[in-house]
């Protein structure tokens, strides 16, 4: 019985050995990680910034995604993000003011595009909304997701916002409202282009994109947070993000840059 | 604290009142069959039964879902019949929140009916009861704290509803906005004062109903022994 006790003992303090080296060996190398907090809808487009970040660089990214109000709350919480993208530029704004995040590190790293996107319905005029075939409109949340107020604000502005309230179906992020057309749950919803353009061709459907000047431009802002002010992973990621480079792939996920 | 709008909380208590009485119907025979019978299909059945009960609610929220949409069987004929989709809607709501309280209306009323069932059903038949006569006037008032905890228990875990009803409700006022969700919004859009007053009155609600069920089953205790 003593043996047995001595032996796993003994295999712990390798263990332990082990994990010591390995601490150490992390602490003197250069790569470090970073936490991104990032709006749902750009979550494809930073998976593949990602990617390509860290082959370059070496560095570790690890992805948390959400709505953007959600996230901003976590961070008012002291969650442990080092970067974060919102899909608005308020909720940086709102933090620096709080001293929660770096305001001269803000920049706009997208411009969000609204898409009508359905998998049944072809559109070819806004005002097919208001059609009586069209049961479900899905939309994100307006309390709190920039895609959802562009969508409200897009509906005032083409005067049908009292018409379509009822066929409103409300996800809390627009990853949800997403997920509500593409289950076939709603038939049509107000969703961001980076979404619908992520799918296989054979998937996407029907979409008809809304022109610009009918709701205000979203513009996605980065700010880093003070939990990563000197993580040099988080620093090093925030330029890459407005590099050429991860322009082209930031466009190529439906967004335009500035 | 201002009083904040209780639509979403009469809703609840909808949605609460009319899962625990459909339940009642369904769960009532359920768990009589499992406490009298000796198939062998009886393990796989409880462990079905409680199933709700340990899977988290994204499992049972994702399969609604699907099975909800128009696409699938289910959604479809439920379009059909009706002309609107099943999730988004307060029916919906009332299936998944069925399926999700399951556990808690058969458990209590299967240990009732097993505790109190079989002895007095014999006695019952042997003079001359029919079994559904029996059963109504005799085994069902014998379990009625069963169906008294069982009720309560339903009630309260739909009350207590969250993830099902995120990923099928849609949110949308007066239909599958309910309480939980609502708090969840206000909390989202730091409306904290709104939050912590629904809060307040979902506990303050809770607190008083199991108060209320713990102290009547003690009464009934003494009363019995």
């Amino acid at each position: 019985m003593c043996w047995i006790v001595f032996r796993h003992f003994s295999k712990i303090l390798l263990l332990w050995r082990g994990v010591l080296l390995f601490v150490l060996l992390g602490v003197t190398a250069t790569a470090e990680r970073a936490h991104i907090a990032v709006a749902s809808n750009f979550k494809p487009a930073v998976e593949e910034l990602k990617r390509s970040f860290e082959e370059q660089t070496g560095h570790e990214i690890i992805i948390s995604s959400g709505s953007t109000a959600k996230l901003y709350s976590q961070i008012r919480f002291g969650a442990p993000f080092d970067v974060f993208l919102s899909a608005d530029h308020l909720h940086p704004q709102q933090l620096a003011d709080e001293n929660l995040a770096i305001r001269n590190s803000a920049a706009t790293y997208a411009i969000g595009r609204l898409t009508l996107w359905s998998r049944s319905v072809e559109i070819a005029n806004i005002s097919e909304l208001a059609d009586t075939s069209i049961r479900r409109i899905a939309i994100a949340t307006p309390l709190g997701a920039p895609y959802g107020v562009a969508a409200q604000e897009m509906l005032a502005y083409n005067g049908l916002d009292a018409t379509v309230s009822d066929k409103l179906v409300v996800g809390e992020s627009i990853g949800q409202a997403f997920a509500f057309v593409h289950s076939g749950n709603a038939d049509i919803g107000i969703v961001s282009l980076s979404l619908v353009l992520q799918l296989n061709e054979g998937e996407r459907g029907y979409r008809w994109d809304v022109p610009d000047g009918s709701y205000s431009p979203i513009e996605q802002q980065a700010i880093l947070l003070l939990k990563g002010a000197n993580n040099e992973a988080a620093e090093t990621f925030l330029a890459y993000l407005i590099s050429p480079e991860a322009r082209d792939i930031i466009e190529s996920y439906g967004y335009t840059t500035p | 604290m201002s009083i904040p709008d209780l639509t979403a909380l009469w809703l609840t208590l909808r949605l609460a009142t009319v899962t625990t009485i459909l339940l009642l119907l369904i769960g009532t025979p359920l768990a009589w069959w499992l406490s009298q019978t000796k198939s062998r299909a009886k393990p796989f059945l409880e462990a079905v039964v409680a199933l709700p009960l340990v899977l988290p609610p994204t499992v049972l929220g994702f399969y609604l879902l699907v099975a909800m949409s128009p696409n699938a069987p289910l959604g479809r004929v439920w379009m059909l019949a009706t002309g609107d989709t099943l999730s988004f809607s307060f029916a919906g709501l009332v299936l998944g929140s069925m399926i999700y309280s399951l556990p808690f209306m058969v458990q209590p009323l299967q240990t009732a009916f097993e505790t109190t069932g079989k002895s007095a059903m014999e006695a019952a038949a042997s003079l001359g009861a029919a079994p559904i006569d029996a059963f109504f006037s005799v085994a069902a008032p014998l379990a009625a704290r069963g169906f008294l905890t069982a009720s309560v228990l339903s009630f309260a875990h739909t009350l207590g509803e969250f993830g099902v009803v995120l990923m099928i409700g849609g949110n949308i006022p007066d239909r599958t906005r309910v309480v939980s969700i609502e708090i969840y919004e206000h909390v989202e859009t730091l409306n904290y004062s709104d939050a912590n007053a629904l809060s307040i009155i979902l506990i303050g609600f809770s607190f008083i109903v199991l108060t209320a069920v713990y102290t009547f089953n003690r009464k009934q205790a003494v009363h019995v022994s």
